[in-house]
């Protein structure tokens, strides 16, 4: 398989703190790769210093041909790439339907687009007035992926999309998921459980201060728990 | 029965010349909340622009001949236009470098107040000049007659207060500016050029404080140290009304510029200074983020 997102060698920083030490990674066209790893690993730096939010101080990330370290942060997502922050993130204050306007508008994207959101998420169409910092945690969810798909991205960065959300919600949450690999579009999704990934992942990377460790397939992951319980600890 | 009848023409009076000091005001302190909103910074040099508005509306206005109107006409577009492409200057060269640090940023504007205030001197001068009114018609009232420029003063402002809360609610641009001023880091990862923003959002709220003085300039004459009260008043505005609100700065402005008047008219003009004074110490007390902010979390 071909791939689309290569980090080679990446070093961040906050301040004078390292976080990520040379960290490798690379997402295969069309796979959902899972990044997995305990709290404070640097999962969240790995995909905002794909964004830009984060400088690099050394080491690459290149989408296709283009250098993503060298573009300034707001070119980052018109390259094709779109964010689902951990937390969500969502303009609280402004409507559900002005969030969507702020996904289309990154890509110059029209009405067909944000018709085909609306279809993938109909509660956000009954809700387009409502501010969205009032919504329930399962919709804001669903508008923070809404907002994302705006871009109609070939690559798309989701943080703990299912972090305390209703088992129904989390359900929904994996078949988008699962409809976009259909569609061709590759993912990283980060999550800190193991049992959220394996139904919809395709390749597991585990992250640990700031590095990659190993990255498998999830088929090895099942036959081997053991695996796991080595990077992440029981749960 | 008498002194009620001779009551009412002085309220109305100290009304309208409040209303005059409020609409000035709304305007100067809504481009220093704007600022604040979108930037989180607080800027020193505000007051500075308002009085290179006026300085600049007295030497367009001066150069021009013909008609007062016409000059003056040029001088409420020109100098607008031209305090905003300053205060762009300064903000790409100066706050862009310092990353926005909030301490940082309150150092160099008031760094940059002292050379404004310089360079004005120099080349303006320590006089103080007036600025001949577009036009001179008087309002016949059944008890005064009142200054048809003062009313249009009014008018101007809150057409401009109108335009801005369009811009702000209905637009695109609006759009961006509030999706910045909500979260700096989630608009970047949308595609919104943040330090673009910035550097129009600094221009805009120059350029309001300009189109103030201009307004205000043939009432108050230009004069290089006119910056400070607009700057106090402004900072009194923004905390009563809430810092990034657009409704609180006007309802602010409107209270402090009423109440100004009024009792400037029947009591002293000190007296009002003390009492606004005394609000804003009651407000950063009590609702420390305004009677119309939210609290930040
Ligand atoms: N804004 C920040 N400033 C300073 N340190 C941070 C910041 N964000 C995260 N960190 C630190 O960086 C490390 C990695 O954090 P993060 O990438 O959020 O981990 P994860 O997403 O895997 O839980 C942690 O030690 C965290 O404390
Ligand atoms: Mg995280």
């Amino acid at each position: 398989m071909s791939v689309t997102l290569t980090i080679a060698g990446l070093d961040c920083f906050y301040g004078e703190v390292q976080v990520l030490h040379g960290l490798e990674l690379e997402l295969r066209k069309g796979e959902v790769l899972c990044l997995l790893g305990r709290n404070g690993a640097g999962k969240t730096t790995t995909l905002k210093a794909i964004m830009g939010l984060v400088p690099a101080r050394a080491g690459s990330i290149t989408l296709g041909t283009s250098e993503l370290t060298e573009l300034p942060a707001h070119e980052v997502p018109r390259a094709g790439i779109a964010y689902v922050p951990q937390g969500r993130r969502l303009f609280a204050e402004l409507t559900v339907a002005e969030n969507i306007e702020i996904g289309l508008m990154t890509r110059n994207k029209g009405k067909m687009v944000r018709e085909n959101v609306l279809d993938l998420f109909p509660v956000l169409r009954e809700r387009l007035k409502q501010r969205s910092g009032t919504l329930s945690g399962g919709e804001q969810q669903m508008l923070a992926m809404a907002r994302a798909l705006c871009l109609e991205p070939e690559v798309l960065l989701l943080d703990e999309p299912t972090e305390g959300l209703m088992p129904s919600m989390i359900a929904k949450i994996r078949e988008t998921v699962t409809g976009l690999r259909e569609r061709g579009v590759s993912t990283i999704l980060v999550e800190q459980r193991v049992d959220a990934v394996l139904s919809v992942a395709d390749r597991v990377a585990f992250i640990e201060n700031g590095r990659n460790r190993e990255t498998v397939d999830v088929t090895q992951l099942r036959d081997d728990p053991e695996m796991v319980r080595r990077y992440v600890g029981v749960g | 029965m008498g002194s009620l009848v001779a009551f009412f023409p002085h309220l109305l009076l100290a009304t309208l010349e409040g209303l005059v000091t409020s609409a000035v005001l709304a305007l100067t302190a809504l481009g220093l909340s704007l600022v604040f909103g979108v930037m989180r910074i607080v800027n020193v040099a505000h007051g500075e622009f308002f009085m290179l508005g006026a300085v600049l509306a007295w030497a367009i206005t001066t150069t021009l001949t013909g008609h007062p109107a016409l000059g003056f006409a040029i001088a409420l577009v020109l100098s607008p236009l031209i305090v905003g492409a300053i205060a762009w200057i300064a903000e790409r060269l100066v706050l862009r470098r310092i990353e926005y640090n909030p301490e940082a940023t309150i150092v160099a504007t008031i760094g940059l107040l002292y050379i404004i205030q310089q360079l004005a001197l120099t080349f303006y001068g320590p006089e103080a000049r007036p600025v001949t009114p577009p036009f001179n018609y008087r309002i016949q009232l059944p008890w005064f007659g009142y200054s048809g420029y003062k009313l249009s003063i009014i008018a101007a402002s809150a057409l401009l207060l109108l335009a801005t809360w369009f811009v702000l609610t209905r637009t695109r641009i609006g759009l961006i500016m509030r999706a910045t001023q909500y979260d700096r880091e989630t608009a970047l990862a949308f595609g919104i050029p943040v330090g673009r923003v910035y550097g129009a959002v600094f221009a805009l709220g120059a350029m309001l404080a300009a189109i103030a003085a201009v307004l205000i300039v043939p009432i108050q004459q230009a004069h290089y140290l006119m910056g400070l009260d607009p700057l106090l008043l402004s900072f009194i505005v923004v905390i009563i009304g809430g810092l990034g609100s657009l409704r609180g700065t006007v309802i602010a402005a409107l209270l402090i510029g009423v109440s100004d008047g009024i009792i400037s008219v029947f009591f002293s003009p000190t007296l009002a200074k003390i009492i606004a004074t005394l609000v804003v110490a009651m407000v950063l007390v009590f609702r420390p983020q305004g009677l119309f902010g939210t609290a930040t979390k």
